[in-house]
């Protein structure tokens, strides 16, 4: 719209305090982190003296073993929990948008978690994969009425078993996070299903496409810029997230249940090692633009 | 279906339990019989940092929703060179991992006297909330033609007349997709608060409830009856306005 000079001042001085407040708060502080990273700060007095080599608290972090195992767990982590979401969250929309009776109550049922934040979530899983209580206990009944005998007794999220580098711990957590998230895929599958044209589908069947054809050939494809928004989103979240991990498990023994954020956490507000800190939070940092900054680029040139 | 309800089985069931109900061969079964002991008794726990997320939730809600009001407006009908450059920044913040400007929060905080305060929660979240909420009524005002924005200009409206006058009249569903979400995000955060407030009786009700549910020494049936006291305001936001509390969802994914 055109502007005169003074609504040009205006609109910039209004806009100031917002903008200026991103750019300290957000950009100026990654960049004084990064200052931190390059410290000896070591201890509660700060220490911006230079490391020597510069990335002493970087290269300490990627030598430790406890860091080599968060990224196998994040990865491990990550991958489950996307598939679940996606796989999931696909074949609810699908069902959903079959329209079968009682849509709301399912649509309001597999959002409800959403509501519900990490912690309350961490504590509830927490109770019913507890090794002593839980689902153990439910399963042993189960298998009681059908005549076998067996006490279940699986370690889940206190279990330190693996496969291979991946640790089993894992999959209580990767189940809380899906049951979370499930609903979010399906909401945005669903969004996108209901734009999809109706003469689309009928033409395909006039020509004498199956139901599933017509799932295969036509409607997957056209979900595709969904399901790779809904990974993008869910991914990052799978990189920064910490509440779950921390009312639900912690880092486990043996750090089975470890993740990036909750070592930033203890390394830096438990043990005073800022510098070592400050360099994990960064190394999360470059993880998660790897994934959004193309995303974004993107989806805003798009709108333009 | 029944899956999905497990957990607010487990909730709901256990918490309604007494403290002698509560034990291993029983843990699935139904509650015997009403037993509210433990919601007070946990609600007894969490009174005081419930009202803590009140106070934080509050007022950090509503100061977001002008503040992006106003940014939205600005950032989809006054453009200027770089706004959209300006918009992209600001859009970034929404993304970053916090424990990367954590750190440096910290140190100012204390510099400020904000550390450990109410306060101090209130200015976090109202700032890292600024991405959020200018997409959600930039993505609003964006749908609104210009012409009505050029008209009333034409009739004499001034930057704010049209702000007053039109904008804030037409941007209540914007309003609500933005309280909702801000309302809803603040109250189940945890990071920042965990971070900033070091003092129980400041403490908000997310890291209260973390810390009894990781103390041993509390019940099942209490963590449970705490958990679900935690998530009523939330709940009933959601189960109320859930249309809108979606629409926030479905703009965090950028394309909206």
């Amino acid at each position: 719209m055109r502007q005169s000079r003074k609504e040009r001042l205006i609109v910039i001085l209004t806009i100031l305090p917002s903008v200026a407040a991103i750019i300290l708060f957000v950009y100026g502080f990654i960049a004084w982190s990064v200052a931190v990273s390059f410290s000896n700060w070591k201890g509660i007095l700060p220490d911006y003296s230079i490391a020597s080599p510069l990335f002493k608290n970087f290269i300490s972090i990627f030598k430790s073993q406890r860091f080599t195992i968060d990224i196998f767990n994040n990865i491990f982590f990550s991958f489950f929990f996307l598939a679940l979401c996606v796989g999931g969250g696909l074949l609810l929309a699908i069902l959903l948008d079959k329209s079968i009776k009682g849509e709301g109550v399912f649509r309001t049922v597999y959002l409800l978690p959403l509501a519900i934040s990490f912690v309350v979530t961490g504590v509830v899983w927490k109770w019913i994969f507890a090794p002593s209580t839980g689902v153990n206990l439910l399963l042993t009944g189960l298998l009681s009425k059908i005549g076998i005998e067996h006490t279940v007794n699986f370690g889940w999220y206190t279990s330190t078993a693996s496969i291979g580098p991946f640790n089993i711990a894992l999959l209580p957590v990767i189940i809380a996070a899906s049951w979370r998230y499930i609903g979010y895929v399906m909401a945005m599958y669903l969004a996108a299903l209901r734009g999809i044209p109706a003469e689309l589908k009928e033409a395909a069947r006039v020509d004498g496409a199956s139901e599933f054809t017509i799932y295969r050939r036509i409607i997957l494809p056209l979900l595709k810029p969904i399901t790779l928004s809904a990974l993008i989103i869910l991914g990052h979240i799978s990189l920064k997230m910490f509440d779950l991990f921390y009312v639900m498990t912690g880092s486990g023994s043996g750090f089975v249940t470890d993740v990036p954020s909750i070592y930033m956490y203890e390394t830096t507000f438990r043990a005073s090692e800022y510098g070592r800190g400050a360099a994990i939070s960064l190394v999360m940092l470059v993880m998660v633009a790897v994934v959004i900054i193309p995303y974004i680029t993107i989806s805003l040139r798009k709108e333009t | 279906m029944v899956l999905f309800l497990v957990p607010v089985y487990v909730l709901s069931t256990t918490s309604l339990k007494s403290f002698e109900d509560v034990n291993i061969a029983t843990m699935w079964n139904l509650p015997k019989g009403l037993n509210f002991q433990s919601f007070i008794d946990a609600f007894s726990r969490l009174k005081k940092n419930i009202l803590n997320s009140l106070y934080l939730t509050i007022p950090a809600t509503i100061i977001s929703a002008l503040l992006g009001s106003w940014n939205g407006y600005i950032l989809s009908k006054w453009k200027f060179p770089g706004s959209n450059l300006i918009f992209t920044l600001i859009l970034f913040g929404m993304f970053i991992p916090y424990q990367s400007i954590l750190i440096p929060l910290v140190l100012v905080m204390r510099s400020i006297g904000l550390y450990g305060s109410i306060g101090g929660l209130i200015v976090t979240h109202v700032i890292y909330g600024l991405p959020i909420v200018t997409l959600i009524f930039r993505n609003y005002y964006a749908g609104v033609q210009n012409e009505i924005v050029e008209a009333s200009k034409v009739d004499g409206s001034s930057l704010f007349g049209i702000y007053f006058h039109i904008m804030l009249r037409i941007a209540i569903p914007a309003f609500v997709v933005a309280i909702v979400w801000q309302f809803t995000s603040i109250w189940d955060e945890f990071l920042f608060a965990i971070v900033l407030t070091q003092n129980p009786n400041v403490q908000p009700a997310t890291v209260a409830l973390a810390n009894l549910a990781g103390s041993q020494y509390v019940q099942w049936n209490v963590q449970m009856a705490g958990a679900l006291i935690v998530t009523i305001p939330p709940l009933l936001v959601y189960l109320f306005l859930g249309k809108y509390f979606i629409q926030g969802l479905l703009a965090g994914s950028v394309k909206g």
